[in-house]
């Protein structure tokens, strides 16, 4: 695998800015709307977005099942804000019928530091990701309210009403934000995860 | 993009930013946003697959059939609607009434929309949206309209369209034009940017930057008389990125079902297979008037400069 084909859903949300951010390290990136589009990517980024309408649709195209089957197999996933909550285990504050790809033993909280009038950027620094703290941009966001034994939690809140927070994690091929790298033009992150994919 | 780091402004969390505030549209892109005026509406909108609601008195169309003076909705039913969701909350404020932005940002709404549906408060000044923590999004007919309400601080820009009509033809008019300003922008010299900039009345350093980029600096939704899923997937097909329905979901036969089929049209606008497929068996779409019949002082979309 020279150039790695890193799919990201494009269900809804900020599907551009990750292809940006992808094809900036290197990536051949490519939206994914449909299971055989699913089928050719070595990678998936699930976009940040609205997690209740990104679930909704997932089932309505019947893309649940295939996406699951891929993580179960290994499938390198990194989800930003929305894709965060796809990827939690458990979410809390969320719809009843709304439901993740079970990936990352977390349990999330949606909007978990407010509404949108609460929304800020803050610097955060990610374990084993060089180049100091993160500009990171909080929309809406959710944190991370427990993890499980296989997780690495990879960065926190460090000031502010909100230190200590879980913010950034790992668990074997899947990471997820619960700020936007897409947004600041900064591509480590999406280089981190372009090397994962590489390695897997 | 670059790839440079970007330095922390500040090592303590900021809230209110450009940043976070045009960044929160980009998180709606792809996603349909419905007018709602009932708690109830709001939880028919989010299970349809809404990204956001649009929390209001009367839909555009009960607007324009009453008349009087059309004003920011009861603190009341906003509190209902924001309690009976998850999904962002929007509101709108006269043209110019800052007060009653200031309310809307008191009261928690996720983004503010300064908005021609309802009677303007200021018939010379929009409202100094860079004053607020909340984001603002405003109509726009042309470019040069765009460019002035960022210049103000919007956050988010959407075509008028004619609102409460359920006739697309201004929408369409009004996403071609600002497309085919950026464009023609696009292929000035830059020694003529200068006159451009004054004729749009738009400020110099924002031209440049489209001219440079092809793109406003902020999202671009469509709004103002769509009431198919065939009218969301053209305006996404126009270069929107995202829907606003008014009138359309909630003044037709079976809003469940349509506001679910035109959410899926939104996401497959280019798929002429699943739009067939969403476009079955919705039942009545809403009544509709056309826009050429509306005398020209019922015009919404004249509202606003």
């Amino acid at each position: 695998m020279t150039v790695p084909v890193i799919g990201v859903l494009a269900l809804q949300g900020d599907v551009r800015e990750h292809v940006a951010a992808l094809t900036g390290v290197g990536a051949q990136a490519r939206p994914v709307r449909r299971p055989e589009e699913l089928d050719a990517v070595d990678g998936l980024v699930i976009p940040g977005g609205e997690s209740t309408t990104i679930s909704k649709l997932t089932d309505i195209f019947e893309l649940r099942e295939p996406i699951d089957k891929r993580i179960a197999a290994g499938l390198p996933v990194y989800g930003s804000c929305a894709g965060m909550i796809m990827l939690a285990a458990e979410v809390l504050d969320g719809r009843p019928d709304q439901r993740g790809f079970a990936g990352i033993e977390m349990t999330v909280r949606r909007n978990a530091f407010g509404r949108q009038v609460d929304s800020f950027e803050a610097p955060v620094a990610l374990a084993g990701v060089d180049g100091g703290p993160f500009h990171a941009v909080f929309i809406r966001a959710p944190w991370v309210e427990r993890v499980g034994a296989g997780v690495d939690v990879l960065g926190e809140v460090t000031d502010g009403p909100a230190a200590g927070r879980i913010v950034a994690v790992r668990q074997g091929n899947l990471v997820a934000t619960s700020f936007h790298p897409e947004l600041t033009g900064d591509l480590r992150l999406h280089r981190y995860f372009v090397d994962l994919v590489r390695a897997a | 993009m670059s790839d440079s780091t970007t330095p922390p402004v500040s090592a303590t969390p900021v809230v209110g930013t450009a940043r976070v505030k045009r960044g929160m549209a980009e998180m709606l892109k792809g996603g349909v946003i419905m007018d709602v005026v009932t708690p109830d509406q709001a939880k028919i909108a989010e299970d349809a697959g809404a990204v956001a609601v649009m929390a209001l008195e009367r839909v555009p169309a009960d607007i324009r059939a009453q008349g009087g003076v059309s004003r920011m909705s009861d603190p009341d039913m906003i509190d209902g609607i924001i309690n009976a969701v998850s999904i962002p909350v929007m509101a709108k404020a006269r043209i110019g009434h800052f007060v009653e932005a200031q309310i809307l940002q008191s009261l928690g709404v996720d983004y503010v929309d300064e908005s021609e549906v309802l009677t303007p408060a200021d018939f010379a000044n929009h409202i100094d949206k860079w004053a607020f923590t909340v984001p603002f999004v405003c109509g726009a007919t042309c470019l040069g309209e765009a460019m002035r309400r960022i210049n103000e601080g919007a956050a988010m820009i959407r075509s008028k369209g004619e609102a409460g009509t359920g006739d697309v033809s201004n929408a369409t008019t009004h996403m071609r034009k600002i497309r085919t300003e950026i464009r023609r922008l696009q292929a000035l010299p830059a020694d003529e940017l200068y006159v451009a900039a004054k004729e749009m009345q738009a400020p110099y350093e924002l031209v440049k930057e489209v001219a440079e980029t092809g793109k406003l600096p902020v999202v671009l939704f469509t709004a103002g008389g769509i009431a198919t899923p065939a009218d969301a997937a053209m305006m996404m097909q126009l270069g929107a990125e995202g829907v606003f329905v008014g009138s359309g979901i909630f003044k037709s036969g079976n809003p469940a079902q349509r506001a679910a089929a035109i959410v899926k049209a939104t996401t497959f606008h280019d798929d002429p297979d699943v739009l067939a497929k969403v476009s079955r068996g919705l039942g009545e779409a809403m009544v509709g008037i056309n826009v050429d019949d509306l005398p020209q002082p019922h015009r919404l979309a004249e509202r606003g400069w």
